[in-house]
């Protein structure tokens, strides 16, 4: 079958793609552009951790065919620091205990930089609903929700 | 200098982590890199009569690997052998790898999995632990009984004519999946010349290591097993990597190129270990004054279709079934039986939450019989220094459970919550709000550490070594999979060094370079390893002392200055330490008495929870977890280790359900097997009580496992608060829970 | 990733007109394909029989909400956030933004589109049921012309709906007689998020004069497709909402739904809970 010929943004890098149509935009990241920093947890749009945000929206990136992708502009958790300078969040997530495997901790980091994009000064119950679809297994939530409110009083 | 035990390091690898820069099994590639997959048993149980490969796939372009390939022994290597790594004629579980296969296109690779049939004449299977106690179908040695233990103390047989009261009950609790978010992986390089390098994410690299000799038969130096950063594991990577890893070095063996043998979450929730599902029967003799006379307790666990670890994860749970408590009289009786589902493994708790939910919620009905309150009729009973255990382990710490409680049950409001919640429940009818509420507790310790002789039999070993520009590696085979490890023993070298946390780096688990400080398991990396740690820098500490190139007092910079002149003038400046059991410390293996941990966590979790009569969903509102866990090292990491342990144990009772048919988990995906999200974990409230135990570094006890033990009886204890229902059953589903509401119409 | 992706078309078609043009050259052959979040779940786990797809999801022809005095109009590609965000269907169509808030989490809400969640056709959807109760109906486009039909009856069985192969579902739209009404829905799953629902129960009405008016009741999960359960708004019609209207009501409830034992679920728990919620709805009537 054919390839795509699909061209997008990645981290303000200009990407052509040359996989499949139908391949996730998460193997491509991975595979094709070596971003490993996008994970897969569940491969089923359940789990948030291969999170990334897909022109302005935070997205599953396991349930994006490449080919929906022309002319996209994407971030991803390599995207989020400004080289060595941590983003607030990220700095947040290690102090304050949100991080522990680290296997969530991308897309928890994309889906709480995307909360404060929309929303500055979020609420608990924003939180918690801005994260509903990002599942972590160490943490039980509660530093995580600690890291983010840190992350907006730090900004 | 600084004292960095007991403050808040951020995680040392955190900035990787949360850069995205850290690097799991799926995230490394190699040269020629070939991927794998695993062909299951499509049956439980059966004679494997043919295998065909159909469809339209170039099969020559195919590494195939089955038993006959296998170089060495076909066995897991564990406690006995009796696991094979591919079947071998024979299938006793559904999912069982049956053959393996390796092709460098991962799309066709799928294709050519689903064109493989494996035919099986399929025999009678067992599914339950009660069919397999029945015993008419015998699927595993003379008895379908993988092990057995007996706990004798005083004699229970003279209590029950004169006892004022007599407390039966029948409890359950059902398999639970790890579900860490990074599924099960493994790369190997392996070729007769070099031998097998295999990485992955694991907890115990040295196990993998003993697994891959015996499956190669190769010298030890051979196999080289490295653990790539890890993400989570809760005791689900603690056997089952032995088996992933050999996979994938069988089919680079055979192929000669680098093999990446990775699961998606529908494989690794359908073949991999869940938790042990459990029976717990208790008969209990009271006086009406509320003391414990004599408990006779018979624990059962499913271990599924091969022994792997459930003979240890018996003994966990076996010696918890008693629980912080004072008896003069207790029989234990245990068993692991064999059933054709996928073997069952270690789990956070390790058969402790097992036997403690059904001891706290018998502790319960027994409070109830008796007419006590339940804190009141525990109180009566709780364990002191001086007292012994159900294995006649004499407590020689100070504990005080009493106190435990008295704050726990202050902190969560628990006396003025009961009676509202009474009061608003009986004015709240069977009517449009219907929505009830109750609270309840539970008490209760772990051990941390091997059980019994197991930390001497395994005899940890853990290095420093210094570099010449002064800073000190450790070397230790215990992982980092985010429960803080290479934090907490930076904190403990640097403090016995007095040096800072970021002179202490810690080397990857790498067997060719890190000895073997034991399994990273059984809530014993902090309160053991943690000590070997301290053990070894405080050497190197005294060789450079004694060199003379090193004064008592001495700055950073004296340090560095020392590690400089005594690598140029000596070479390599490198300590190790082996695990030295603390004094006093006895266990009979055969009688299973004695000392069975050389200390214990002391817990009281209190849970409140709503009940929803229209859709019979329940939920816990607050949950305050109040513990004794020695000297507390690291509090953000302690109290995230209780938070995602509580988090667990919410799952574990009011959302996992495991849904079998035939044998295979059919509910293995994220969708339908429902973890908590964000929006369903209650403020999880988290105290310590600080009491050094004196072998521990800085005073520090095992923490890991105990949140996992305690949620889940203080749930079921709340919601027979607000219901009346005597809940004996996890996970306790809506359907479920509907289903008791029907039976019993005392709460209407 | 268990399909065969090199078997896969995704074609990008520039315009509505391009894309029906596609769907009528091959009548079956192209299905659309707009936010993935059902398909690419089916793909993953290699159940994705049909191969070959048109993406719609750039279509700006399928977008916007648009409102007069009669309805509230929006475009097939809208997407769960879309509809939360607008301040009228939070107004006047409160149960379709709460379905949208309880579909998935936000991910999956900025990516899940409504026409999508119509044409999947599963019975276990959020937002139908409450389109149901709302009297929706739904555009059909093909390259001959376009036609709307009501969305009750648009489903015929399970997965089975009165699309031909070469039309689209287009646009949505919903008559704006909701004031005053009691709007209730609930979305039984277990957990609060990101659950798929054992019941979904939609109904709106009002009381007048004591007597209930204009209820209309609708299940999910409980029967192949999405249950406008008519029998059961014929018991309520001009009742009182009492004991006796709730038990006759509960029993032509039980007429019009035929839940099943599944991975995620029972049939005793679906109806129990069904009836109980529609009890509740009853007692939360207003006036």
């Amino acid at each position: 079958m054919t390839k795509s010929q699909v061209t997008f943004k990645v981290n303000g890098q200009q990407h052509k793609s040359g996989a499949f149509p139908m391949a996730r935009l998460l193997d491509v990241l991975r595979e094709e552009l070596g971003l490993t920093g996008t994970k897969e947890g569940c491969g089923e749009g359940e789990c948030g951790a291969c999170t990334v945000i897909l022109d302005g929206q935070i997205v599953n990136s396991c349930l994006v065919p490449v080919g929906q992708v022309d002319g996209s502009a994407i971030t991803t958790i390599e995207g989020i620091a400004d080289d060595d300078q941590l983003h607030a969040v990220q700095q947040a997530f290690i102090e304050h205990g949100g991080a522990q495997c680290g296997i969530c901790t991308p897309g928890m980091v994309l889906a709480t930089v995307d909360l404060l994009e929309r929303n500055p000064a979020p609420t608990e119950a924003d939180i918690r609903t801005a994260l509903a679809g990002n599942l972590c297994r160490c943490t039980g939530y509660m530093k995580i929700f600690e890291s983010v409110t840190k992350a907006v009083a730090n900004k | 200098m600084s004292n960095p035990i007991g403050k808040s390091f951020p995680r040392k690898e955190g900035r990787k982590k949360v850069t995205g820069r850290a690097l799991y099994v799926d995230d490394l590639t190699f040269p020629q890199m070939l991927h794998g997959a695993t062909v299951r048993s499509p049956s439980p149980r059966g004679k494997i009569t043919g295998i065909t490969f159909g469809g339209d796939i170039p099969w020559d372009e195919f590494t195939i690997v089955t038993a006959k390939d296998i170089p060495g022994v076909n066995y897991v290597a564990l406690i006995l052998n009796d696991q094979p790594y591919l079947a071998d004629g024979f299938v006793n579980h559904a999912e069982e790898p049956v053959l393996l296969l390796a092709h460098r296109d991962k799309y066709l690779l799928e294709e050519a999995r689903r064109n493989v049939r494996i035919e099986i004449e399929e025999q009678p299977a067992i599914f339950s632990l009660e069919e397999s106690l029945a015993g008419r179908e015998i699927i595993w040695g003379d008895d379908n009984v993988f092990k057995k233990y007996l706990v004798d103390k005083g004699n229970v047989d003279d209590v029950w004519a004169t006892a004022d009261f007599i407390v039966e009950g029948e409890y359950e609790t059902g398999a639970q999946e790890q579900l860490y978010i990074e599924n099960n992986g493994a790369i190997a390089i392996a070729n007769p010349g070099n031998g097998v390098t295999v990485w992955g994410s694991m907890q115990c690299p040295y196990y993998v290591h003993k697994a891959l000799v015996q499956l190669f038969e190769l010298p030890a130096e051979k196999i080289r097993i490295i653990q790539t950063e890890t993400g989570g594991g809760f005791g689900g990577k603690e056997e089952y990597p032995s088996l992933i890893a050999g996979h994938a070095a069988l089919l680079a063996w055979k192929s000669g190129k680098p093999v990446k043998l990775v699961y998606d979450r529908a494989e690794d929730m359908v073949a991999t270990t869940k938790r042990h599902p459990s029976r717990t029967r208790h008969k209990t003799a009271v006086s009406k004054d509320g003391k414990l006379l004599a408990m006779e307790i018979d624990f059962v666990i499913d271990g599924g279709a091969y022994c792997t670890l459930s003979p240890v994860v018996l003994s966990r749970g076996t010696i918890h079934a008693g629980g912080p408590y004072v008896c003069p009289n207790i029989r234990i009786h245990s068993r692991a039986v064999a059933t054709n589902v996928p073997p069952h493994g270690a789990f956070r708790g390790f058969g402790a939450p097992q036997s403690i939910f059904a001891l706290e919620r018998h502790m319960d009905k027994v409070a109830r019989v008796v007419g006590l309150a339940p804190d009141e009729f525990r109180r009566r009973n709780f364990i002191h220094e001086g007292e012994t255990t159900a294995t006649s382990q004499v407590i020689r710490e100070r504990v005080d459970m009493s106190g435990l409680l008295d704050r726990a049950l202050q902190l969560s409001d628990y006396h003025a919550k009961r009676e509202r919640f009474a009061r608003e429940n009986s004015q709240n009818g069977h009517g449009s709000s219907g929505v009830k509420r109750g609270i309840g507790f539970a008490t209760f310790m772990h051990g941390a550490g091997f059980t019994g002789s197991g930390e001497v039999y395994l005899q940890s070993v853990v290095s420093a070594e210094a570099t010449a520009d002064g800073k000190v590696q450790i070397l230790a085979a215990s992982t980092e999979i985010g429960q803080g490890t290479n934090t907490i023993f930076s904190q403990i070298a640097a403090e016995a060094l007095g040096l800072d946390f970021d002179a202490i780096e810690i080397v990857q688990p790498d067997t060719a370079h890190v000895p073997n400080s034991g399994p990273t398991v059984a809530s014993r990396t902090s309160m053991v390893v943690g000590k070997l740690v301290e053990s070894a820098v405080t050497a190197l500490k005294q060789t450079l002392i004694g060199s003379g190139l090193l004064s008592d007092q001495y700055t950073s910079g004296d340090f560095r200055a020392a590690c400089r002149q005594y690598i140029a003038r000596f070479g390599p400046l490198k300590t190790s330490a082996t695990y030295q059991p603390p004094p006093n410390v006895h266990w009979d293996d055969e009688k299973y008495q004695g000392d069975a941990y050389g200390a214990y966590a002391w817990a009281v979790y209190v849970a409140a929870v709503s009940y929803d009569e229209l859709t019979y969903e329940a939920r816990v509102e607050d949950f305050v977890a109040v513990q004794e866990v020695g000297r507390v090292l690291n509090p953000v990491l302690a109290a995230g280790q209780i938070e995602g342990g509580v988090a667990q144990a919410i799952g574990f009772t009011l959302f996992e359900n495991v849904v079998w048919k035939d044998g295979r988990m059919a509910n293995n995906q994220m969708t339908n097997y429902i973890i908590p999200t964000p929006v369903d974990i209650p403020p999880i409230r988290v105290y310590f009580e600080e009491n050094p135990y004196a072998y521990g570094p800085g005073g520090a006890k095992g923490i890991g496992e105990l949140p996992m033990d305690g949620a889940a009886p203080a749930i079921l204890n709340a919601l027979e608060d607000a219901t009346n229902i005597h809940f004996t059953r996890i996970p306790l589903m809506p359907e479920m829970l509907m289903e008791r509401y029907d039976e019993e119409p005392s709460h209407v | 990733m268990r399909a065969y992706v090199p078997s896969y078309q995704l074609t990008t078609p520039r315009s509505l007109h391009e894309a029906l043009t596609i769907l009528a050259s091959e009548p079956g052959v192209w299905k659309p394909f707009a936010g993935g979040t059902d398909l690419m779940v089916l793909l993953e786990a290699g159940k994705l029989t049909h191969r070959n797809y048109v993406n719609i999801r750039n279509l700006d022809e399928l977008r916007g909400i648009d409102a007069n005095d009669n309805h509230i109009t929006f475009g097939a590609l809208t997407t769960y956030t879309d509809i939360q965000s607008d301040s009228l269907l939070r107004r006047e169509f409160p149960m379709l933004c709460q379905a949208a808030s309880e579909t998935g989490g936000l991910a999956i809400q900025n990516r899940g589109t409504l026409g999508g969640n119509i044409v999947n056709a599963s019975p276990a959807a959020d937002s139908p049921p409450a389109l149901l109760a709302y009297d929706a109906e739904v555009e059909l486009v093909s390259i001959h012309g376009s036609r709307w039909l009501p969305y009750q009856g648009f489903h015929t069985g399970y997965k089975q709906m009165l699309i031909r192969p070469d039309e689209l579902l287009t646009r949505i739209r919903l008559p704006r007689n909701t004031n005053n009404r009691t709007h209730y829905y609930r979305k039984v799953g277990t957990r609060k998020a990101q659950a798929i629902s054992k019941v979904c129960f939609a109904a709106i009405g009002r009381t007048n004069n004591g007597h209930i008016e204009d209820a209309r009741v609708v299940v999910g999960s409980v029967a192949p497709i999405v249950v406008r359960c008519l029998q059961t708004e014929s018991a309520l019609r001009g009742q009182k909402p009492d004991s006796a209207t709730v038990e006759s009501a509960q029993a032509s409830l039980l007429r019009e739904i035929s839940p099943i034992d599944d991975v995620r679920s029972t049939a005793s728990y679906r109806l129990r809970v069904t009836l109980n919620l529609l009890s509740d709805f009853i007692a939360n009537l207003k006036s």
